[in-house]
């Protein structure tokens, strides 16, 4: 991803991804199942009680988020965690590389966090010398690809199991194989012996819970417990937008977040830390560093787009969307793809930059039912594209057609003219104009309804 | 009864067959129906794309000619959404213009949501012909609700087999503004759309909304494919 302030080429990216039939197959094939298996496991469930009850948690969040961030702070180091807070990814990043050379760490294990890929943080570790490993299974293939991850919960979505095997034989040396079974097994052996031999962990958070002081993980494969348990120390980088206020709003999400992800009653792992080990626990890191981040979220929070921040990063609005389904995540090029997506990132690189992905939704709201917490995301799409317009970022034909089409519109004479005009350049148009939107509409008719009305 | 009718931009400017129908279908039960001549758009268009200031234009005439009582018609759920919806949310920072919306809009309705609720046409006997199948489109399902309508009217066809699309409620790809900024996705979405509809081996698909109609016509028409795509007026008045 560029930092740069340069728009992101949207329509290239597209064209690639489109091209790409391995990369649309296996995106369709990975959302097609989450989706039916959302479908299908929470048809018999009192799925609206349910989000109206999150929704309603993560409003309260948002509404006293300060205080809840001094409330997490408080009880983190009561349970003898060391919290840091961070401004930006700058800081962030400081800190976390501070924290870490500090302890003389060589090399790092990471369960998958979206947010130390917002901070771009591996490579800014890396640069100071020190190993970064990921481990989830899926950010391992991306980072094996040298890559980035292009869907918030399945990194490598846009791989084909066949695709991976070539990876694997390449990078790994081993027999090539497209079972995942195998596939897998690989992988673990690999990551086993780098567990053992990490000095520590990095994990993001799904949640942080403000009375408790505790960090609370779902993941699938057990790679969170390895990392939050095997190596002395463990650093954690979330965004204070995660928190919840108290330890009995976890079940609203326990029970959310999985249903709405993958279709899964509950995540294989749910891990809740509650402070490094003490004496007499059976597993913990020695030390438990948190840094909690703001990057953009507090001014986030003052504006009328703040209901974005209630998001828990479940991914159930990219599986349905069908302009995410098309093309993949790559194509969005920032952290976060697909509905969700386009709202933060519009907000937290700015419109110059993120303007031609506004362009990325049909508006037709498959992700607003199915979010879990009811983020509006429609009517936040609808809000960016109209503060682009605003702020000069429509492509300046759309923009003098939509200016004759204001001048017209109150006007039912100029309104008929309009459509006489229309039906005689009709034919110009298809001749001038790439294969478009003017050879998918039809030819303006001579006898209009309004004429025949007359 | 009398209704004020509303054709929508695209059926006036390209499909002036399906105003026909409508006007067949509300005539067959005794609607006095009223054309007010100095319609134009509902401002839909701009609005997909952002551009406030020209869809608050195509709406301030939009409430200025339909005015009264009667009940308003529209062979479109995103049309209908438009001025159930979204006027609203345009006129929040002008009190009288924000009445009137309100007003407006509570006496709006989408075809299908008319005639089921108000004309039971469902229970009037249409005949249908063939294998029909139906394309749920996103405004109408999602921002109006309109789910059952379309299809109580659809299985009420005497001599019509009504056959489920699946993923009948996914995008076409048309999405307005969209189809034309983003051609390449839309017609990727148009053409998995298509193969959805071909995969029913249905002899007709309808739906409610022209713009995704004509959208799923290309795909379909690309294809070299003879499946008939027909607005739900259409169908049902060929049954009168």
């Amino acid at each position: 991803m560029s930092s740069s302030r340069e728009a992101i080429t949207f329509r290239a990216n597209v064209q690639k991804s489109l091209r790409d039939l391995m990369l649309r197959e296996a995106i369709k094939r990975a959302t097609d199942t989450f989706v039916t298996k959302r479908t299908e496991g929470t048809a018999s469930l009192p799925m609206e009680e349910w989000r109206e009850k999150a929704s309603i948690i993560r409003m309260q969040v948002l509404d006293n988020l300060p205080q809840y961030v001094e409330q997490f702070c408080s009880s983190a180091e009561r349970v003898g965690a060391k919290v840091y807070q961070a401004a930006d990814a700058e800081a962030a990043r400081r800190a976390v590389a501070g924290i870490l050379e500090d302890h003389g760490v060589k090399k790092v294990v990471k369960a998958k966090s979206m947010v130390t890929e917002e901070i771009h943080l591996n490579p800014y570790l890396q640069e100071r010398g020190i190993e970064v490993l990921e481990t989830d299974l899926g950010e391992y293939i991306v980072q094996l690809a040298a890559e980035t991850p292009s869907h918030i919960l399945a990194p490598a979505i846009h791989k084909t199991r066949e695709q991976i095997g070539k990876l694997f034989s390449e990078k790994l040396g081993v027999e090539y194989s497209d079972d995942p079974t195998v596939l897998t097994r690989v992988a673990r052996n690999v990551l086993r012996n780098e567990f053992l031999t990490a000095d520590a962990g990095i994990t993001g958070a799904n949640f942080a819970v403000a009375d408790t002081g505790s960090l609370v993980i779902f993941t699938n494969e057990g790679n969170g417990r390895m990392v939050t348990t095997v190596p002395r120390l463990h650093v954690a980088v979330l965004t204070i937008e995660k928190l919840l206020p108290s330890v009995t709003d976890l079940p609203s999400f326990v029970r959310l977040l999985p249903r709405s992800a993958t279709g899964q009653m509950l995540s294989s792992y749910v891990s809740v830390i509650t402070g490094p080990r003490k004496p007499g626990d059976f597993t913990g890191a020695d030390e438990l560093h948190i840094v909690l981040l703001d990057n953009g979220r507090r001014e986030i929070l003052k504006g009328e787009y703040r209901e974005i921040l209630k998001c828990i990063r479940c991914s159930a609005c990219m599986n349905v969307c069908p302009v995410y389904r098309a093309i993949g995540g790559h194509a969005y090029d920032s952290t976060y793809p697909g509905p969700m997506g386009i709202v933060l990132t519009a907000l937290l690189e700015g419109m110059e930059r993120a303007y031609p992905v506004l362009d990325a939704t049909t508006l037709c709201g498959a992700c607003v039912e199915a979010c879990p917490v009811k983020v509006p995301l429609v009517k936040l799409l609808y809000r960016l594209r109209e503060v682009s317009v605003e702020q000069g970022f429509a492509p300046p034909l759309e923009k003098r057609g939509m200016s004759a089409f204001g001048a017209a519109v109150s006007s039912p004479a100029m309104f008929a003219f309009g459509q006489t005009l229309a039906r005689i350049f009709w034919p110009l148009a298809q001749k001038l104009s790439g294969y478009g939107a003017v050879h998918r509409i039809p030819r303006p008719v001579a006898r209009t309804f309004r004429r025949r009305m007359s | 009864m009398r209704i004020q009718f509303f054709s929508t931009c695209l059926v006036d400017t390209f499909f002036p067959e399906t105003g026909e129908a409508v006007l067949r279908l509300l005539r067959r039960f005794g609607v006095e129906v009223a054309y007010p001549k100095e319609q134009t758009c509902c401002g839909k268009p701009p609005h997909s794309g952002g551009y406030t200031y020209e869809s608050r234009k195509a709406a301030e005439h939009f409430l200025s000619v339909f005015d009264g009582a009667d009940p308003i018609v529209i062979p479109s759920g995103s049309c209908a959404s438009m001025i159930k919806n979204h006027y609203p949310e345009l006129f929040k920072d002008n009190p009288r213009l924000l009445e009137q919306a309100r007003k407006t809009a509570e006496r709006t309705y989408e075809l299908t949501q008319f005639l089921v609720h108000v004309l039971k046409a469902h229970e009037a006997g249409f005949k249908g012909t063939g294998r029909v199948t139906y394309h749920a489109s996103c405004q109408l399902t999602r921002e109006l609700g309109v789910k059952e309508e379309p299809l109580l009217l659809l299985n009420s066809l005497k001599g019509a087999e009504f056959v489920h699309l699946p993923h009948a409620d996914r995008c076409c790809g048309f999405g307005g503004i969209f189809m034309a900024r983003q051609p390449e996705i839309s017609v990727a979405l148009a053409e998995e759309k298509a193969a959805m509809i071909r995969s029913t081996n249905a002899d007709t698909v309808t739906g409610c909304d022209h713009g995704c109609l004509m959208n799923i016509r290309d795909a379909l028409q690309r294809r070299g494919n003879t499946v008939a795509v027909k607005h739900i007026a259409q169908v049902l008045a060929e049954g009168l």
